[in-house]
């Protein structure tokens, strides 16, 4: 019975996103869902609700089927724009914008070793460690503190580099990540599944160990305290001055230094996250991204087919690596602190669930595992705490229990169960939804020059291979489904 | 012209001998088979020559080169192409992927090529999808490019394999037990694209087989392993009537009664 309504009900959201995706509508519609997200937000600024329609208006932009342009034009405005506008107005949703961007380009790196090559690393986030340990040195004072005693720092000792340098290790973070993972890769790519899993898993927490330990006999971390402070690359004030001139009536306050940073490493996030879908998409769809798959899919075939294992297995640890270090890079010097606590193992474990949970091997999906664990993370789950705590302070009663909210326990904080909603969320994807929210899509491909007509409605191919999209492409989910 | 030469070829694992001493020369343009019973040590013979395993002793030349201590994947890259007793396909690709990445060792394509999207890319990349398709229409896989490989009846995923294979550009096909599970019409259609591939693209093709329809049918030489070792050599007739193979399938009566039945032929004949 409920399974029935239940069915009912998805086929009647069915046909209403096919009804909107058509002709004109999904122009309207998303162009005017986005005006409705963004001035929710900016009416009510701590509405949850309001900041879920504005951040979910981009699943529209993204799938119906519209132009591309003007997709591009919708989704320019949304970043570069309203997002600058209404995180500054709440600079709470800028930091879990900018989270969002961090992970998700955390996800895609590991996607390419997960998703595409099928390698399971557990210890990703050592890649992550490895770019932010090295701006972490670079950029603050540490070089000169290596005999001091961990956590003293003789007044006045000058930074090592200037803090516009920080361009430049943008760079270096990116070949000491990829260099990290070709070192680690080269000993124990040999190793198949479960045993590689276990070495990255090990890999990890010797990153971290040694974050935690190199404070003697150099002291090159600091040690458990962590590098502070870490410079940020400066921001020129004429430049600001001029745009706070525009931004300042529309966000209806005094935008200060720190609210430019967060805007700062927001944008910087992006450019970067652009970048890396960029490159994960154009290797995926190339001599390499075929040879992982097909080292993922069977490697005595693929190495008889001439690839040479080692070396593509190398090449997609590097990548994935490479995309965590600059990330490190810029969390580094955003927060302007690192210590070994930011990556431990459960941080691998949570960017891996991202990549799981949105679709292993689909870019679009651990974009959107990575945001949906990030707004349950800051957003829901602390949302949810708040509204209890405060009910505990209240007076109020449940009626017909009796029983007073504010004897409830501090144990049944919905943040502290953070982690088995996360086991639970898992384990129903991985009965319901194995292939992830948004499945990975093959490419499918035709000869243009003859018979077209055999192949079949080439719109239909097109649509189907190029959008990628959960609504457009139900044979991939399917087929997904009978294989796992 | 020997194309491949194999001299004293010996693989053990740990105590047990799989292959012994095979000296085995094949020359250009031919089909030949490798029979011999279950576990006689021909799928361990073909991983030898293919680098899967490395022999402990002896020496193996393919066209000038030796194998010994290559890479599979280098092998590969020399001119020799297989398939596997177990269909191995990439099944979560397209039959057109499949093939594509048989051409591995053709593509030239680096990772900038690929970033920058030059323009050796795009050429590249479009021959090798015509490339693709004229393969798809010569093993007849026309219409089914765009499926994945894991979705196709089991007879079409055989020739999504030999056409894989043979998107490398090889010189020599090893083909493992190619019409295992076929009905007699796939069967025959099977032996019939074995004989175009060498008469038409001019491979030189090795296949072990149970089949001795397809075997008597197509070889033009067969060689006989049993307990790793080659026990016989030689055209499809002398072969059918050696006692040692006949022995080795059916055992040492069925052996002598073929001997009696031989010498009572001759009887006959002088008689």
């Amino acid at each position: 019975m409920n399974k029935g309504m239940q069915l009912h009900l998805s086929d009647r959201l069915q046909a209403l996103y096919t009804r909107l995706n058509q002709g004109k509508a999904p122009y309207i519609f998303s162009a005017i869902y986005l005006a409705i997200g963004t001035i929710l937000v900016y009416i009510s600024p701590r509405s949850l609700l309001a900041f879920l329609v504005f951040i979910s208006s981009a699943i529209f932009i993204y799938s119906f089927r519209m132009d591309a342009r003007y997709k591009i034009i919708l989704a320019a405005i949304a970043l570069l724009i309203l997002v600058p506008i209404v995180g500054v107005r709440n600079i709470f949703y800028l930091e879990v914008i900018f989270q969002i961007s961090v992970f998700a380009a955390l996800a895609l790196g590991l996607n390419i070793v997960v998703g595409f090559a099928g390698l399971l690393d557990l210890g990703y986030v050592a890649f992550y460690a490895v770019g932010a340990y090295t701006w972490a040195f670079f950029g603050s004072q540490q070089p000169f503190l290596l005999h001091e005693i961990p956590g003293t720092a003789p007044p006045g000792t000058p930074f090592f580099l200037p803090p516009n340098t920080f361009y430049l290790f943008i760079f270096i973070g990116v070949a000491a990540a990829a260099l990290t993972g070709i070192l680690l890769g080269t000993p124990v790519l040999r190793l198949r599944g479960d045993y590689l899993a276990i070495v990255t898993l090990g890999f990890g927490e010797v990153i971290r160990v040694l974050a935690n330990n190199l404070d003697k006999p150099l002291n090159l971390t600091n040690g458990p305290q962590g590098i502070t402070p870490i410079q940020r690359p400066t921001l020129p004030e004429p430049l600001l001055d001029a745009i706070r001139v525009v931004l300042n009536p529309l966000v209806g306050h005094n935008v200060s230094e720190g609210d430019f940073y967060n805007l700062f490493f927001y944008l910087a996030a992006l450019v970067v996250i652009l970048v890396v879908i960029l490159v994960a998409r154009r290797l995926d769809d190339s001599k390499i991204g075929r040879a992982w798959t097909a080292i993922r899919e069977d490697e005595t075939a693929a190495i008889a087919m001439g690839i040479p294992l080692v070396k593509m297995k190398l090449a997609a640890f590097a990548c994935g690596a490479s995309f965590a270090g600059v990330m490190g890079v810029l969390f580094a010097a955003s927060r302007t602190f690192v210590s070994p606590e930011s990556f431990s193992f459960m941080q691998s474990i949570g960017v891996l669930s991202m990549v799981i949970l949105g679709g292993i091997g689909s870019i679009p999906g651990v974009i959107v595992g990575a945001a949906v664990v990030i707004i349950l993370n800051l957003q829901i789950l602390q949302g949810f705490s708040l509204y209890l705590s405060q009910l505990r302070q209240s007076d109020a009663v449940i009626p017909i229990i009796n029983f007073a909210w504010k004897d409830l326990s501090t144990q049944l904080d919905p943040a502290k169960y953070q982690r088995m909603l996360f086991g639970i969320i898992l384990i129903l994807m991985m009965i319901y939804r194995p292939a992830g929210l948004i499945p990975a899509a093959r490419r499918k491909r035709e000869l243009v020059k003859e018979e077209v007509g055999v192949i079949g409605p080439d719109d239909q191919i097109n649509g189907a291979s190029e959008s990628g999209n959960p609504g457009s492409d139900p044979g991939s989910e399917e087929v997904r489904h009978g294989a796992r | 012209m020997a194309l491949v030469e194999t001299r004293n070829v010996t693989k053990r694992f740990g105590g047990l001998q799989a292959v012994g001493h095979m000296d085995f020369v094949l020359e250009q343009g031919r089909i030949v088979s490798i029979i011999g019973p279950n576990g006689a040590g021909k799928t361990t013979f073909f991983n030898t020559l293919t680098g899967i395993y490395r022999p402990e002793e002896g020496e193996i030349i393919f066209d000038g080169h030796s194998l010994v201590g290559k890479r599979s994947d280098q092998i590969t890259s020399l001119g020799m192409a297989r398939t596997f007793q177990n269909i191995r396909l990439f099944g979560a690709m397209t039959v057109i992927e499949n093939i594509i990445v048989g051409m591995h060792p053709r593509l030239n394509q680096g990772m900038v090529d690929a970033l920058l999207r030059t323009k050796k890319f795009f050429k590249e990349e479009e021959h090798a999808h015509e490339r693709a398709f004229e393969l798809m229409s010569f093993v007849g896989l026309k219409e089914v490019g765009n499926e994945l490989a894991r979705n196709l009846p089991y007879g079409l995923q055989r020739r999504v394999e030999i056409a894989r294979a043979l998107a490398s550009d090889p010189k020599l096909l090893l083909l493992d037990e190619p019409t295992a599970g076929m009905n007699p019409k796939e069967t025959d259609a099977a032996v019939g694209l074995f004989r175009r591939l060498r008469d038409e693209l001019g491979v030189t093709i090795l296949l072990i087989e149970h089949s001795m329809r397809v075997v008597m049918d197509i070889s033009e030489r067969i060689t006989v392993m049993d307990y790793g070792e080659k026990i016989a050599e030689g055209l499809p007739v002398e072969i059918s009537n050696n006692p040692r193979v006949v022995e080795a399938y059916l055992g040492r009566g069925a052996a002598e009664s073929l001997e009696q039945q031989e010498s009572r032929n001759e009887l006959a004949g002088t008689g």
